[in-house]
């Protein structure tokens, strides 16, 4: 057996036309033929088509219908003439193996470990310094490349730009009022001069009368709040989402990403949902000319959590 | 003129002897086959449209006055990215079927590749000698996933802004090294100093599909070489390969196809909408939409993120955000690194060092058949999963009900999948002739009441299945045989 199965000697394999593995597999196969002559001339006037719907104006449908009638009627007509007129067959062809015999395995390993154990066992030094070269390189080249691609994080996770007596505003720099909110209203603002900094966004949020965030004012939070308003940084603890959705009824700030729950009146603590701590609470105050300010930064990094967090 | 042209090149390169053997390549006559050629084709797709899109994207994150033709945007502050993107929409001619056809391509390739996968699995295609071939699929279906990511994340709306806060916080959670990663990748904090969207467009225009191209030639010069696997059947061995031959048959067939996915694809494009990023609006990091939901191959970790209880975990002086890592992850990580050892680890199980050219019936492997359907059970529960907010929608359920639901359902149903799959493959097994095809049988009533059968004639194709396999001939006697007398008629002796 040759290399494409087939004698090498005798003659070339001649098949006469009357051969059953020769003819088409349509029944009819003039029916198919006209069939997919005519599908290929709707695909050429589909095509044509469609050089006059670009032309003309710039309709995504006409487009489109035309471009995939054309490209169809093409296509079917073509895979027709291959399928149904084509020799039937079946045709065969035999596998071989792709390994080699075992002499050549043999010749080809001892060429490896031989040849090459020779030379590299007698030069021990020169192979280790030149795997040592290349280490050194691949350490080396990796550094600046990293360290060029941005900064180091240093502190920038554990702070944001929110100080004692930072100026609240929204995203376009206005100044905050209590008053602004409407009760049950949020409202997302920035420390003045960052605003639309990712880090900073704060949600602020004006409960109802009888909505007062009872459960945490005790441990130290009692005076962060200002007329019914609180402040949390509107990052999520999960995967950092803008907590965006309040529910009003429920005093509930949900995160539209992965749905955790977070419960406004008892400090943002999470609910329910895959967001695994509170959502850091921004001190209020209002400054002597009634606008909100904060009384303090965050006294924790904000969003997700990070492995130099302690 | 053919010959001469043939002759030619053979004298300098010597094209004819391979060349022959590659015109009369068997390809197995089996629709499940086709499944790869859906996604070779959505890929060629995904390339043309890609370069279209490239002449008219702007990948910067520099902000500017949008002033085009789609009125609700005029005079707001947006990106270059999401202005040309919102361009190539609305100001581009067939900008946006180039557009929403790419994108489809995209979620095409990508199903086409799944489905792919699950064939060449469940036949047990990925045994000796193809293991190769299915290391390079599986990565060729991560770099794909990868650069649908990458490419989604391009037009700078608010949808994909989210993904790629996300995927920020993702890296972030790796122990260790996260945020300095994360910084590395986005240029420092998020959002980063806007080298993101620069960054994303080169990996996904550039190097992820060099790459896909390069695995690509892999793929199939190793099919080739291999040659395909068949199913059993008349005719049919370990030795050999039975079907229709490279040229012209499987050639025309192929060609038409890649037409048909073609227009498929463009068809989609321009009657179905996909991602209309000017509803959505630019990206703010402090501005979300609802009901984000990515698309549909990074499904399944949205969901696993989302069923993933808060297990954040602080010690040694460290904070472990394990309810991002594990399943955002090492999940993925697992999963994968699972599909890659797959091939190596049946075969050491089942202790076979044989050559497989003829594939299994799925019933006739009921372990593995169960194991996958339980894999791919669990995908997709993970993937509904993922819709657990609008479930509790539609549903009028609470949404803690839905999520605890979904908890017990991805680790019960892939559990009871792997034991229903496994007795219906031995149930099966015992059942003669399932699945085969059977020839018709005609019941006829004479007049005078009594019943006869015959068998149905042959239908196309039929007949075909009943000849004999035949090398594919070299010459073609093209003078009918009782005529084959006389000068003029071919014979040859090498
Ligand atoms: C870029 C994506 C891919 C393309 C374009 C592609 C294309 C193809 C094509 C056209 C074939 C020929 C016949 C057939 O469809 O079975 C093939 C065969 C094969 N593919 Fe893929 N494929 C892709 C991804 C994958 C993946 C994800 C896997 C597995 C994890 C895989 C594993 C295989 C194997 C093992 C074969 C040889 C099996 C046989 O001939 O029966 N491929 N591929
Ligand atoms: S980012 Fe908020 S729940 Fe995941």
């Amino acid at each position: 057996m040759s290399d494409d199965g087939r004698s090498t000697t005798g003659p070339l394999p001649v098949a006469a036309l009357d051969d059953p593995h020769l003819a088409p597999y349509a029944k009819r196969p003039q029916a198919v033929a006209a069939a997919a002559a005519i599908s290929m001339v709707i695909g050429i006037i589909g095509i044509i088509g469609f050089g006059v719907a670009f032309w003309v104006g710039n309709q995504t449908q006409w487009q489109a219908a035309t471009l995939g009638v054309g490209l169809f009627g093409l296509g079917f007509g073509v895979a027709a003439w291959g399928k149904y007129l084509m020799p039937q067959g079946p045709f065969v062809e035999e596998r071989h193996d792709f390994h080699s015999t075992d002499d050549e395995r043999d010749a080809m390993s001892a060429a490896v470990v031989e040849r090459g154990g020779l030379v590299v066992k007698r030069r021990k030094v020169l192979g280790g310094l030149f795997a040592l070269g290349s280490a050194v390189f691949g350490v080396v080249a990796a550094f600046p490349l990293l360290r060029s691609l941005g900064p180091k994080p240093g502190r920038t996770l554990f702070v944001t730009n929110w100080r004692a007596g930072s100026r609240v505003v929204t995203v376009d720099g206005r100044r905050v009022r209590p008053s602004d909110l409407e009760v049950g209203g949020v409202l997302t603002v920035f420390p003045q001069g960052h605003e639309g900094n990712s880090p900073d966004q704060t949600i602020l949020i004006r409960l109802q009368a009888g909505q007062e965030p009872v459960v945490l004012e005790s441990p130290g939070r009692s005076d962060w709040t200002v007329h019914g308003i609180v402040g949390y940084s509107k990052m999520c603890t999960h995967l950092g989402c803008p907590v965006g959705l309040y529910q009003e009824q429920t005093t509930e700030l949900v995160c539209p990403c992965h749905q955790s729950v977070f419960n406004v009146r008892a400090g943002a603590v999470p609910q329910f949902g895959p967001a695994p701590r509170p959502l850091p609470q921004l001190p209020l105050a209002v400054d002597a000319a009634g606008y909100l300010v904060s009384s303090g930064g965050y006294d924790q990094p904000v969003g997700p959590g990070f492995w130099e967090r302690p | 003129m053919i010959d001469k042209s043939l002759r030619w090149l053979d004298d300098r390169l010597g094209i004819s002897k391979g060349g022959r053997t590659f015109l009369d390549k068997i390809f197995p006559d089996h629709w499940s086959f086709m499944l790869g050629e859906i996604a070779l084709y959505s890929f060629v797709v995904l390339l043309a449209t890609g370069v279209f899109l490239t002449l008219y994207y702007v990948p910067s994150a520099h902000e500017i006055i949008y002033h085009g033709s789609y009125a609700p945007l005029r005079g707001q502050r947006v990106s270059e990215a999401y202005a040309s993107t919102v361009g190539l929409s609305f100001d581009v001619k067939s900008g946006l079927l180039m557009r929403q056809t790419h994108h489809w391509a995209a979620d095409i390739f990508l199903g086409s590749i799944a489905v792919h996968m699950a064939r060449v699995f469940f036949t047990g295609a990925f045994r000796k000698p193809r293991e190769l071939n299915w290391v390079v699929g599986i990565t060729m279906l991560i770099l794909g996933i990868v650069n649908g990511f990458l490419g989604y994340s391009l037009p700078d709306d608010l949808v994909s802004g989210t993904g790629i806060r996300i995927a920020y916080s993702i890296i972030e959670s790796i122990p260790l090294v996260g945020s300095y990663l994360a910084f590395f990748v986005f240029g420092g904090n998020y959002p980063g100093n806007g080298v993101i969207i620069p960054r994303f467009f080169i990996l996904h225009v550039l190097i992820v599909p060099a790459v896909i191209v390069g695995l690509l030639a892999a793929h199939l010069g190793l099919l080739v070489k291999q040659k395909h696997t068949q199913f059993p059947g008349k005719g049919k061995t370990e030795r050999n390969v039975v079907g229709s031959p490279m040229f012209p048959t499987f050639m025309a067939k192929t060609t038409g196809f890649m037409f048909m996915v073609t227009a498929a694809l463009f068809l989609l494009g321009g009657f179905a909408q996909i991602n209309p990023i000017w509803q959505f609006g630019q990206y703010q990091p402090y501005q979300i939409s609802y009901a984000v939901q990515p698309d549909w191959y990074m499904g399944w970790l949205d969901g696993a993120l989302r069923v993933m209880p808060s297990w954040e975990w602080v010690g040694w002086g460290h904070t472990w955000p394990l309810e991002v890592f594990l399943p955002a992850v090492l999940f993925p990580g697992i999963v994968f690194n699972l599909f890659i050892v797959w091939p190596f680890l049946e075969a050491k199980i089942t202790r076979d060092t044989a050559y497989h050219n003829l594939l299994d019936r799925p019933r006739d492997r009921p372990l593995r058949t169960a194991a996958g359907a339980s894999v791919l059970m669990l995908l997709f529960m993970l993937f509904c999963a993922s819709s657990t907010d609008v479930l509790a929608n539609y549903f009028h359920i609470a949404l803690n009900t839905v999520l605890v639901t979904f908890r017990f359902l991805v680790i019960l149903v892939p559990i009871a999948t792997f034991f229903v799959t496994r007795t219906i493959c031995l149930e099966m097994q015992k059942a003669e002739g399932v699945g085969k095809r059977k020839r018709a049988v005609v019941v006829t009533r004479s007049a005078t009441g009594e019943f006869a059968t015959f068998d149905a004639d042959v239908r196309p194709g039929d007949g075909h299945e009943e000849l004999e396999a035949i090398p594919v001939p070299t010459f073609i006697d093209l003078t009918p045989r009782h005529l084959a007398t006389g000068p003029g008629v071919r014979r040859v002796m090498r």
